[in-house]
């Protein structure tokens, strides 16, 4: 497998200038603290409709940080204060009155290392669905073979539907976690360096089920892999020490960036 | 001495790093074996010291069992096994001839244990969960040592307080209840065992990973979702494991019964009258003045063998149960 570090994708680029998108996810002058922290610094970034938008940046610049404020995942965090707003589809998630549960059943999450319940496969993803009232059984059966088949998955698994989750290899367990995060269908899926566990073929994978799944859902991954933002995404964030530096176009990111330490993190010299 | 010897240790220490410099850090430590030959033998020896603790305590047990063994074959020399399983009456103090009927006194004791276990699995259970899903990290550090604290105090002191407290209240609430009943008993034992299963309960919720409870938020779930349809099931083996550890407890539980359970062995499941459970039996034969060698005697190997099946089915149950839903992650 051979990639130039550079890749400016034509593809992308077309799709971009087909059509006005809109706006899933407005984010405007969010600031956060961990403690005495100052851990996201004036973030501005406005995320589209049925695109790939990619976060890249070192360890420890914010990125997960940020990708865990959009469903709220950060109040398991104690000792959290954050400052500003974000719209999702208008409405202030930052909000007391937004309710997280309503929130994190639109916005779904995958994370960094494949986190199955220690249940059935069939009931990994019938999980979700349940919770939320879906009782019939015919109905969940068809959820679960939709969801799996989404994921690329249901080949591989249909005849073993009762076995445990932990049974399967590690990228099949990634693909039944985003299997699980489809089966409610939501309408953002937020990825956690969903590869970063992962051997290489499995990580094609993944990225082969991303462009695939962005057709219907608007994804925001997180990566430290800047060849993986460069092949799957249409917009990139570069992220450091907690601002976003850069936010364009990927294949403008990978081919010209505007600011030195942009250039400098994608050509490898730092991070 | 020990001082002497530290400064001598030091000293050398000293030497070895002054020599550092002149001398090769292989050859200092070669210089050291050199003065360590004991090093060997201790290697061989702690084995073997091992091992034989292990069959002291291996040895131990076997002999305990072998003489509850013969005793109870004793027992049976005398008294058919037939009577002791299908007689209904406990009758040993008789003045002609005792009946052993052993099921009034394993009706006591299910009794007790039965009270025990509705008083304290909802109990436990839900300060287990309270405490690992729900409580600060500073309530824990508070409500965790006092649970563990409970589950130390001696049980004769529940006994009296079964005796005189607990049964006081009952009678008032309960007319008719006699001053020895079982139901008393039965709610302390419950006492006594809750924090045994809010502990260990706990312990087996705090050990599932967090990346479960993540998993599970992230689809919207609640926290109550979360800890009853995650984190629950995640950790049933372990709890499992503590409520049957809890029941073999209650089972075998012995100063309460004897102080608030009260000495009439009966045939019923009246929790409200006075009851003899098989621990409190071999409590009141071995205080008693039954000699050594009379069939007296020996029937408190028998009820004790039948006390120890008990337990030993409630261990093969809870490995069956805690194998088979066993869920792993990882």
């Amino acid at each position: 497998m051979t990639i130039t570090l550079v890749s400016p994708q034509i593809e992308v680029m077309k799709m971009d200038s087909i059509q006005e998108k809109n706006i899933v996810y407005q984010t405007s002058q969010l600031n956060l603290w961990y403690g005495e922290k100052h851990a996201l610094k004036n973030i501005n970034l406005d995320i589209l409709e049925n695109e790939v938008t990619a976060i890249i940046g070192p360890s420890g610049c914010g990125k997960s940080t940020y990708l865990k404020i959009l469903n709220r995942m950060i109040e398991l965090v104690q000792g959290v204060k954050i400052t500003g707003e974000i719209l999702y589809r208008n409405r202030n998630i930052l909000d007391r009155s937004y309710q997280v549960e309503e929130l994190r059943t639109k916005v779904g999450m995958v994370f960094q290392k494949p986190n199955p319940f220690p249940k059935s496969i069939y009931e990994n993803v019938a999980y979700g669905p349940k919770i939320h009232g879906i009782r019939d059984k015919k109905v969940l059966e068809q959820i679960v073979e939709k969801s799996l088949r989404s994921a690329a998955l249901w080949d591989e698994v249909k005849d073993r539907l009762n076995q445990n989750a932990y049974s399967l290899s590690g990228g099949q367990q990634q693909r039944l976690c985003i299997a699980r995060c489809l089966a409610i269908e939501p309408d953002v899926i937020l990825m956690d360096e969903p590869t970063s566990a992962l051997d290489p073929i499995s990580t094609l994978k993944i990225e082969e089920l991303v462009k695939e799944l962005k057709k219907e859902y608007s994804i925001i991954i997180v990566t430290h892999n800047m060849q993986q933002a460069a092949r799957i995404s249409n917009k990139t964030a570069f992220f450091l020490n907690g601002e976003v530096i850069e936010f364009a176009p990927t294949s403008k990111i990978f081919s010209n960036p505007k600011d030195k330490r942009t250039e400098d993190y994608i050509t490898g010299r730092f991070g | 001495m020990l001082l002497i010897l530290l400064c001598f240790r030091m000293g050398v220490i000293e030497l070895a790093i002054q020599n550092v410099n002149s001398l090769s850090i292989q050859k200092l430590i070669e210089e050291k074996k050199k003065n360590h030959n004991t090093a060997g033998i201790i290697e061989k020896f702690i084995p073997m010291i091992l091992l034989l603790a292990a069959v002291v305590s291996v040895l131990t047990t076997i002999g305990t069992v072998l003489t509850l063994i013969f005793e109870t074959i004793t027992f049976f020399q005398t008294v058919s096994i037939l009577e002791f399983l299908t007689t209904k009456k406990w009758y040993p103090f008789s003045e002609t001839e005792g009946t052993f009927g052993i099921l009034p006194l394993v009706l006591g004791t299910l009794k007790v244990t039965f009270i025990a276990i509705i008083v304290s699995i909802p109990i436990g259970l839900t300060s287990a969960i309270y405490l690992s899903e729900y409580a600060t990290e500073r309530t824990r550090r508070i409500i965790k040592p006092i649970l563990e604290v409970l589950a130390g105090i001696p049980t004769i002191v529940y006994g009296f307080f079964a005796l005189t407290f607990v049964t006081p209240l009952l009678r008032e609430i309960i007319p008719g209840l006699e001053l020895f009943n079982a139901l008393s008993p039965g709610i302390v034992i419950g006492i006594m065992i809750t924090p045994m299963i809010a502990s260990l309960s706990e312990d087996a919720l705090v050990s599932v990973p967090n990346s479960m409870r993540e998993g599970a938020f992230a689809l919207g779930a609640t926290k109550f979702e979360v800890a009853l349809k995650v984190v629950l099931p995640a950790a049933i083996s372990g709890i499992i494991s503590s409520i049957v550890l809890a029941i073999s407890r209650a089972i075998g539980e012995t100063m309460i019964v004897a102080i608030a359970g009260g000495s009439t062995p009966n045939v019923d499941w009246n929790v409200t009258n006075s009851i003899q459970t098989m621990t409190a039996y071999i409590v009141q034969v071995s205080q008693g003045d039954a000699g050594y060698g009379t069939t007296i005697y020996y029937s408190i190997y028998a009820v004790g063998m039948t006390l120890f099946i008990f337990t030993l089915i409630m261990n093969l149950i809870a490995q069956y149960i805690s194998r088979r839903f066993r869920e792993e992650y990882e």
